[in-house]
């Protein structure tokens, strides 16, 4: 049914408006709030993270610049000799091992030929042949150097400390071997989180220290990284200052400082973030990495809480729509129903007024037939109580007055039967209609009062009109409504009713044109207001043309009005045609 | 004392014709006219007119105009009423404008004699208060 649809549809619109109002600034929100957090949140976290790896940065620098000091200090406080006797030597280890708990694993003195001239330590490296070694090839052309972590002659992980010395024109090299173990602890213990570790590269993108084996597969990952970034870490000048440019703190305030690099990557399906910085100059590189998930992990449950939230309003706002808006429409539907009631009422009251109106000009009309057979049948009983006229003429006499009553009776049904076809309940099923018969009908029934009025019935209707769809007793009821209108507006006078039917624009039209009093424009303004009257009080219900106007829309159609004091009113209806009808 | 002269007035030809007929059988003089122009024209020539008898409703001139008219030019002749339930009204509005009474129609003959009789009888009744009137004038004026 076309009703269902459209409460459907009203439904509907009412749930998406509500739904959409309600959403747009939940989500609008949402972003923008959930984008701002993220940002800031995220920001701060990589700060915190930059502040550690540079905090390590600076621990592990000062770590290797205190090894090499204490070597400085040995090659400087003393002798070559001194340096050479082995005795000494272990002393000073002791001592050195005694201060920094085994950071130093053994002393050893280097002459330039690369052989181990002294030595002092738990390996037997005495008169060792370091001539080959790549450490002591770069140790001998600089002042101090760290090594990077290789096995050498011990085959174990360790890295060289060393410091080059001059002893009457000949150089020497102080070295120390520091404790893998303890240097990577130094490494390992820098671990934010479950999945942030540190660790160190060269540039070579050797490990320097422990690394796991996720860690190990990102090798190439940072190396492409660490050459992207072009490294400005050259060779130059690492002899001229010390190996290590972050001892001398000023390297805060270095372009170093700025090769900080932070950045995301993605490995097999975790992405994860990392922090670089330069370390011994430029030869290592301390990394920080951490999984990203764990990294903003606040962020992810800030987030998913968030998500949940949303959900389970939007899901709460839409249930709360629709129950709130099928309520709302239900209601809608309700009091349609009753005002449809009402108006159905409505137009049965103003049928009522108006077959009233009627009633009076009907009545005289049956009267005047029942009185007529009244006096013949009493003129046939005058006939033969009279004895003393002659038979034949008598006989005749009675036919006649017989046939005047049949006459009369006829004439008296056919009344009755116009009436009954109004005064039945107003049927608003919808059937085919041929307006031009439901015109005749209508003049036929005026015909009376318009007789007493003294007002002449004019058609002029077009015998071609297509057929249309509509309630026939709701179109008597308008256009009675219309010609009783134009009765009351003639009254007694006398003037001209014109009943015009025509087809214009694919549309029907009926003109009621009256010669009657005509209405000022303040009252043609209001005409079709309900209870709106011009008669006095109790002659009219102010409902007829309301009525009139609320068939003729509910139908699709339209009525106007032209009207001029003192000239006559014409009522125009427009009544749809059914597509496919028009000739 | 002669027949009683009535007028019958309604827009019904057949109705009339009738009531013409069985009034007539009942010893009355009867006129006939089919609207209030027609009544009155024939008024203006027959002057003895006793009672009419008017149909209220009537296309044109109706009952009440052509009783008004009649009073008017009238006073004397008595109007009885005829007239359908729908408009009793009207007829009441008649009763004030003087008319001597009122009859639904379809009406019992035998009534509407005695209407008429009585209608007649006050017209008489009128007539010879006024002739008498007349008389009393004409011997004051001789008498001083």
């Amino acid at each position: 049914m076309e009703n269902a649809q459209y409460y459907r549809s009203l439904s509907r619109n009412l749930v998406s408006i509500v739904i959409v109002v309600s959403f747009t600034p939940l989500l609008l929100i949402a972003a923008l709030i959930g984008y701002s957090f993220e940002t800031s949140y995220k920001g701060k976290s990589i700060a915190y993270l930059k502040e550690t790896v540079k905090r390590n940065q600076q621990n592990i620098d000062v770590f290797l610049s205190e090894k090499l000091d204490y070597l400085k200090v040995l090659s400087r406080s003393y002798t070559f000799e001194e340096l050479t006797d082995e005795k000494f030597l272990a002393r000073k280890l002791a001592i050195l091992q005694d201060a920094y708990g085994g950071v130093f694993v053994d002393l050893g003195v280097v002459n330039s030929q690369g052989i181990q001239v002294a030595y002092a330590g738990m390996f037997k490296l005495e008169r060792a042949d370091y001539s080959k070694a790549e450490w002591f090839k770069t140790a001998m052309k600089r002042t101090h150097f760290i090594s990077d972590v290789f096995l050498g002659l011990r085959r174990s992980p360790h890295f060289i400390v060393s410091i080059k010395h001059n002893w009457r024109g000949e150089d020497y090299i102080l070295r120390a071997t520091v404790d893998f173990v303890q240097f990577n602890s130094l490494v390992e213990n820098v671990r934010i989180g479950e999945t942030g570790h540190a660790f160190i590269m060269n540039r070579a993108g050797e490990f320097q220290t422990k690394v796991g084996p996720e860690t190990e597969a990102n090798r190439e990952f940072y190396m492409a990284l660490l050459q992207k970034n072009g490294l400005k870490w050259e060779d130059g000048g690492l002899d001229a200052v010390s190996g290590v440019p972050s001892f001398t703190y000023s390297y805060w305030d270095s372009p170093y400082k700025e090769i900080i690099l932070t950045g995301e990557g993605r490995r097999g399906g975790d992405d994860f973030v990392y922090i670089m910085t330069p370390l011994k100059s430029g030869e290592w590189v301390l990394v920080f990495q951490q999984d990203k998930s764990d990294a903003f992990r606040d962020l992810r449950r800030a987030r998913f809480l968030a998500l949940a939230i949303l959900l389970l309003g939007g899901a709460s706002i839409a249930v709360t729509a629709i129950l709130v808006s099928r309520k709302m429409v239900s209601r809608i539907e309700m009091s349609d129903r009753e005002k449809e009631m009402m108006n159905e009422q409505v137009i049965e009251t103003g049928k009522l007024a108006s077959v009233g109106e009627l009633a009076a000009g009907i009545a005289h009309e049956i009267n005047n037939p029942v009185a007529i057979m009244v006096e013949e049948a009493g003129w046939i009983e005058d006939l033969l109580r009279d004895e003393t006229q002659m038979e034949a003429s008598k006989l005749e006499e009675v036919k006649r007055a017989l046939t005047q009553i049949n006459t009369q009776g006829e004439r008296c049904k056919e009344i009755t039967h116009k009436l009954l076809s109004f005064a039945r309940r107003t049927d608003p099923r919808v059937v085919e209609v041929n307006i031009n018969e439901v015109l005749e009908e209508i003049l036929s029934i005026s015909e009376q009062r318009s007789k007493f009025s003294n007002v002449k019935l004019e058609k002029n209707l077009d015998p071609d009109l297509p057929h249309i769809m509509a309630s026939p007793s709701e179109l008597q009821q308008v256009f009675l409504n219309l010609i009783n209108n134009s009765l009351d507006a003639i009254g007694t006078g006398g003037g001209t009713i014109t009943v015009t039917s025509r087809l214009a624009d694919d549309r029907l039209v009926v003109d009621v044109a009256d010669t009657g009093t005509g209405m000022p424009k303040a009252i043609l303004a209001r005409i079709f207001e309900p209870f709106f009257t011009t008669k006095p009080v109790g002659k009219g219900t102010g409902l007829g043309l309301a009525i009139c106007y609320g068939i003729i829309k509910k139908m699709g159609g339209d009525i106007t009005v032209n009207s001029a004091v003192g000239v006559g009113t014409t009522m125009h209806v427009y009544l749809p045609v059914p597509k496919g009808a028009v000739p | 004392m002669g027949p009683t002269v009535v007028m019958l007035v309604d827009d019904e030809v057949p109705f009339v014709e009738t009531m013409t007929k069985r009034l007539a059988v009942r010893d009355l003089t009867v006129l006939n006219a089919f609207s209030g122009p027609e009544a009155l024209e024939k008024l203006e020539k027959e002057r003895h007119v006793d009672v009419i008898i008017l149909d209220v409703k009537m296309p044109g001139m109706d009952g009440i105009e052509t009783l008004r008219e009649i009073k008017a030019r009238y006073p004397l002749i008595e109007v009885i009423m005829l007239t359908g339930h729908g408009t009793i009204e009207t007829a009441i509005e008649g009763m004030k404008l003087g008319a001597f009474d009122y009859l639904l129609k379809p009406t019992n003959i035998d009534q509407l004699m005695t209407k008429v009789q009585e209608a007649r009888a006050k017209k008489r009744a009128h007539e010879d208060k006024i002739m008498q009137a007349r008389l009393q004038e004409i011997a004051l004026r001789r008498g001083d």
